[in-house]
């Protein structure tokens, strides 16, 4: 921990929990989507369900999903730049019972056509965690450089990324593994010191048992 | 490579060194991250400019927060002349109200260390600064300072009201800000950790019990009596008065007495203030409104 996590972060009010992390967990769904959302619905859980008017949740998510920072008075006018997007935003709560208190899901359009759930915490101070993408248990911090790879469960995977990375001296400082089941799809999370160049995210994407590779810049 | 785990530890390495906390905190936080201190202290001055910069919206926009509750509380106290407290403590409990009110209308601000806790810090050290003519220089330590007071706190307890309770928030930002304004008066590093500890020691058994789940009541008023709070404990440790119990026990008591808590008193608005059935009826009306 250093000083500007105690003198900081600089973020729009009212709440660290549940405006800046909600802008960042916005903003970090915008990364893993890879494109300008074209339509939105979120659903709000627990405490975020109850509180999310008062705190300005929503309009953090929506400033976020737009590609606004935490720190970025936008996010007081997120629905205003929304309609001016004409990008449609539906919101939900919901009373399921989750994990954590502070949670919400997002449908998310991009511009092609592709749709993605993706499920974010707010873990408090700012710090987030998106938890789940279409489905799949997940950890993204939006902290590091991040490789996120969903690919059918076989032996070796994890060895032929590694090493794909330690040619590039690219170092790696978190790893993560989940799989539905043996030889089912499988999802591998890769932090890294670096940023993973172009040509190494190809050269993973290439490989035929790839389905989805992302890399997610650092929030 | 400097690094410090206690207030003790901070405390030592500064005089061992002959440098004052706030350098002992820019040299380890240069050392950490692998950046210059020029550029730390850059950092540093684009974050106190953050804070000036939400004391004067805070007092510029006139307007009531979403839910009604807070807002224009810091315009009294402007509107008046100082009654009780004399300039600077009226400045801090002005200033603190300012970017307290300013967090709650979605204004931008240095959490310091929390949102919850914005105004503490920066209204202590800009009312005293102001006073005694300090250039950035100065506020650059104070802020260096209150960071260290901080880091130990975050540490060794916590800064979520949602662990600890308002004394890990409110409480750690008074000492923060004791600490930083006895920099600024040209107190010794012991003096500073005095005053850090004061302030702490006497916000103990504070409970967050917001009205709403909003960061408003009692949240808004709050940071004004513990900006005058910090005041107090920097006024007595420059008088040389210590705490009987050292700080780094008083930082562990604070830790216990959060754990010990309990949840109905840990942000989760479901005990204390926020029971009471005016808060009951303020939000049924909200969540009629949503």
């Amino acid at each position: 921990m250093g000083v500007f996590d105690i003198i900081g972060p600089v973020m729009i009010g009212p709440s660290s929990s549940h405006t800046a992390g909600a802008a960042r967990i916005g903003l970090l769904a915008r990364h893993i989507l890879k494109s300008e959302p074209t339509a939105v619905k979120i659903i709000f859980y627990g405490s975020f369900a109850k509180t999310y008017r008062g705190h300005g949740t929503d309009r953090a998510i929506v400033a976020g999903l737009l590609g606004y920072g935490a720190d970025n008075p936008a996010i007081r006018n997120a629905f205003s730049l929304a309609a001016e997007k004409k990008l449609p935003v539906n919101i939900e709560t919901s009373e399921k019972e989750m994990l954590h208190p502070n949670t919400v899901k997002l449908e998310l359009t991009g511009i092609d056509g592709k749709k993605m759930e993706i499920v974010g915490v707010s873990l408090g101070g700012g710090k987030v965690s998106i938890c789940e993408i279409n489905g799949f248990a997940a950890d993204v911090r939006g902290e590091e450089y991040t490789l996120l790879m969903v690919y059918n469960d076989q032996r070796g995977v994890v060895a032929v990324v590694s090493s794909l990375l330690s040619e590039k001296d690219i170092n790696i400082s978190r790893m993560r593994v989940f799989r539905k089941g043996k030889h089912q799809e499988a999802v591998m999370i890769i932090d890294t010191d670096s940023e993973v160049p172009d040509d190494v995210v190809q050269k993973i994407n290439s490989l035929e048992i790839m389905s989805v590779v992302i890399a997610i810049d650092p929030l | 490579m400097f690094e410090y785990g206690t207030l003790a530890d901070l405390l030592a390495l500064a005089q061992q060194h002959d440098m004052s906390v706030a350098q002992v905190v820019l040299q380890r936080e240069a050392e950490e991250y692998e950046i210059t201190k020029a550029e730390v202290i850059e950092k540093m001055q684009m974050r106190i400019k953050v804070c000036a910069d939400s004391v004067k919206e805070g007092l510029y926009d006139q307007r009531l927060s979403m839910s009604g509750m807070v807002g224009r509380d810091a315009e009294k106290i402007e509107h008046m002349d100082p009654l009780l407290l004399g300039n600077i403590g009226h400045r801090a409990l002005l200033y603190a109200l300012a970017v307290s009110e300013g967090n709650a209308k979605m204004h931008k601000i240095v959490a310091c260390p929390t949102a919850g806790s914005c105004g503490i810090v920066p209204a202590a050290v800009f009312a005293v600064g102001e006073a005694k003519g300090a250039n950035q220089e100065r506020y650059c330590n104070a802020f260096f300072t209150a960071a260290g007071i901080g880091n130990v706190i975050a540490k060794n307890a916590c800064i979520a009201g949602a662990v600890g309770g308002c004394q890990a928030e409110c409480g750690t930002a008074a000492a923060m800000a004791a600490a930083a304004v006895v920099d600024i008066l040209g107190g010794s590093s012991e003096q500073l950790m005095q005053a850090a500890t004061l302030a702490l020691k006497n916000t103990l058994g504070l409970v967050c019990d917001p009205v709403a789940e909003l960061v408003e009541v009692p949240c808004v008023k709050r940071n004004g009596f513990y900006a005058v709070h910090a005041l107090t404990a920097a006024e007595m440790a420059m008088a040389g008065v210590k705490s009987v119990i050292p700080p780094d026990e008083v930082v562990t008591a604070m830790y216990e007495i959060g754990r010990m808590m309990p949840v109905a008193l840990r942000e989760t608005s479901e005990g204390g203030l926020a029971k009471t059935p005016t808060a009951r009826t303020i939000q049924k009306k909200l969540q009629h409104m949503s």
